[in-house]
């Protein structure tokens, strides 16, 4: 029997939220185990003040000890949960800087999260997969060339995309909006297949990743399912060709938005989610249906608009849309609208999502959103960067399937 | 003899001295430990489902932390039944401790509004100090009638 992974949980209010026994279920449902690293009471009272960050509730210095613990190796985990009560600003600080400590000072991959009392265990479910897969499978991981004959695919919210891989090279693609989850995953392989000139038999291994994995993945019987948070990573920095040293991808997805610090191809810290679809590509589907143009002419239409010349926050898609009609309304020109709606996304994941993770050159867009090039000019001067966007961007889960299903040839 | 809310309500010393001198400590059943192996140093007594932030809502409205609700839920009960108070401020954590600062503030303000008796003190850094503190806290028990 595998060896559960060793989760050290690093947590304020979790217990009284009500919402311990949901983490937990999430970490046994992917392979791991949740712990509180044993500390003695003198320990806390040293490390505290040892670490500097004068908060005043007892659990948080509880936590700051536990983190020294870890770092120092006086405590052995495999990953870090870090999890406060949303809306606690204390609690925020500290986590923030916890997760800073812990990524620059170990080895230790760490996913922070604020929680409600409505956090269910479907909720943290892909966060803990990612962890224990960082864990557990970071050999895996380090795969940087793709080998033999493979398909890759993304079973995404919004589109399900196909690819197949031969000797490095990427010989077929499909994608589709996702209708039927299987139906879709079952069209675009088809299309991919028939791209690359090659039959379903010729494929040696198979991946999959995005929300309808499991799904899919026992229907094709895949080799690897993996989350989109470690497959997307591969798949950017193999795409950019970064495969070494530090990296940001930035995932603006139909349905959540992914942040992932990288170093060497592998998620160190990374962020998931957002507060509403506003914040989505979702809104800019929406905004595109509402200016009467196809979602593949929002980005270059913003980019001949002023974003600043039309009030826009949607940071709700309800008032965001709102907001939309009152500008056209108001006779706002339909490009200074495309801008405004891109600058509004972008602004949200700089503001919710990016303050989470440590932004380090290159920042690499991916998913279908880094397609609408006036989102990633919003995004690069928001972080005052040069925003990388790689060939097939749009296919990037599909690629790092396909790329990490490849170290299963061998064993098959 | 009367209901006394103790806070640091996890102390398991003001809980017996309350008790020792005839009256019904409210606190939580729950002693901090010189090893910490829980998620929180005062982890709570009896099983927290999401519910309890949500009764917590009588205590906090709903953009509080949802950790300060589902304490509110254990301790806001406790604060209404009391009859009188001890208040300890700046405890050690070996002395009696509850995690979270923001659910410190509250409990302490929702008891100093109270029309009760009340006992506000620092918790003692010397002996000296810790034998005023006992006596402080004798007195006013006795003061609150009961039997010893």
């Amino acid at each position: 029997m595998t060896q559960p992974v060793r989760i050290a949980q690093l947590s304020c209010g979790a217990e009284y939220s009500g919402i311990q026994h949901e983490i937990d279920t999430a970490a046994a449902e992917v392979g791991g185990e949740i712990f509180f690293p044993d500390i003695a009471l003198k320990d806390i009272r040293r490390d505290f003040d040892l670490f500097g960050l004068d908060v005043r509730s007892p659990d948080l210095k509880l936590n700051i000890a536990r983190a020294k613990a870890l770092v120092e190796g006086r405590v052995e985990a495999d990953a870090v949960f870090i999890a406060t009560c949303f809306r606690c600003a204390e609690a925020a600080i500290v986590r923030n800087e916890l997760r800073r400590y812990i990524t620059e000072n170990s080895r230790l991959p760490v996913v922070s999260y604020s929680f409600t009392e409505r956090t269910t265990a479907g909720t943290l479910l892909t966060r803990m997969e990612a962890l224990t897969t960082i864990a557990r499978r970071r050999a895996l991981l380090a795969r940087e060339v793709q080998q033999g004959i493979t398909l890759g695919v993304d079973s995404g919210s919004a589109t399900t995309k196909a690819i197949v891989m031969k000797d490095n090279k990427i010989i077929g693609t499909g994608w589709q909006p996702t209708t039927e989850v299987l139906k879709s995953a079952n069209e675009v392989i088809a299309r991919a297949l028939a791209e690359a000139g090659l039959t379903r038999d010729d494929i040696q291994a198979v991946g999959t990743t995005g929300y309808g994995r499991f799904l899919v993945g026992k229907e094709i019987r895949a080799d690897l399912i993996q989350e989109e948070l470690t497959v997307n990573s591969k798949g950017a920095v193999y795409l950019a060709d970064r495969q070494h040293g530090p990296a940001t991808v930035i995932d603006i997805g139909g349905m959540d938005n992914k942040a992932i610090s990288v170093m060497d191809g592998i998620p160190g810290t990374f962020t998931m989610g957002g507060i509403c679809a506003g914040a989505s590509g979702r809104f800019l589907d929406m905004t595109s249906k509402r200016l009467g143009v196809d979602i593949t002419e929002l980005g270059p239409l913003a980019m001949k608009g002023m974003g600043a010349n039309v009030p826009m926050n949607s940071y709700c898609i309800v008032f965001g849309t709102q907001s939309l009609v009152n500008a056209l309304a108001a006779g706002s020109r339909p490009e200074d609208v495309a801008a405004a709606a891109c600058h509004s996304v972008a602004e949200q994941v700089f503001e919710q999502q990016l303050q989470e993770v440590d932004i380090k050159e290159p920042v690499i867009m991916v998913g279908g959103t880094s397609l609408i090039e006036g989102l990633v000019y919003a995004m690069g001067q928001l972080l005052h960067v040069n925003v990388v966007v790689p060939p097939h961007s749009q296919y990037i889960g599909a690629v790092g399937s396909a790329l990490l299903a490849s170290g299963f040839i061998q064993e098959r | 003899m009367a209901k006394v809310f103790i806070y640091p309500a996890t102390s398991l010393i003001l809980s017996d001295l309350v008790s020792r001198y005839g009256h019904t400590p409210l606190s939580s059943a729950v002693a901090v430990r010189e090893r910490i192996q829980t998620a929180g140093l005062e982890s709570p007594p009896l099983q927290i489902t999401p519910e309890e932030p949500k009764k917590g809502l009588r205590w906090a409205a709903v953009e509080v932390p949802a950790g300060v609700r589902g304490r509110m839920a254990l301790y806001g009960p406790q604060i209404e039944a009391a009859e009188a108070a001890i208040i300890i401020n700046d405890a050690d954590l070996s002395f009696g401790c509850m995690g979270c600062a923001r659910t410190n503030e509250l409990v302490k303000y929702l008891l100093r509004q109270k029309d009760i008796p009340k006992l506000d003190l620092y918790y003692p850094k010397s002996e000296e100090e810790g034998v005023r503190f006992v006596a402080a806290i004798k007195r006013f028990l006795d003061g609150l009638g009961g039997k010893q």
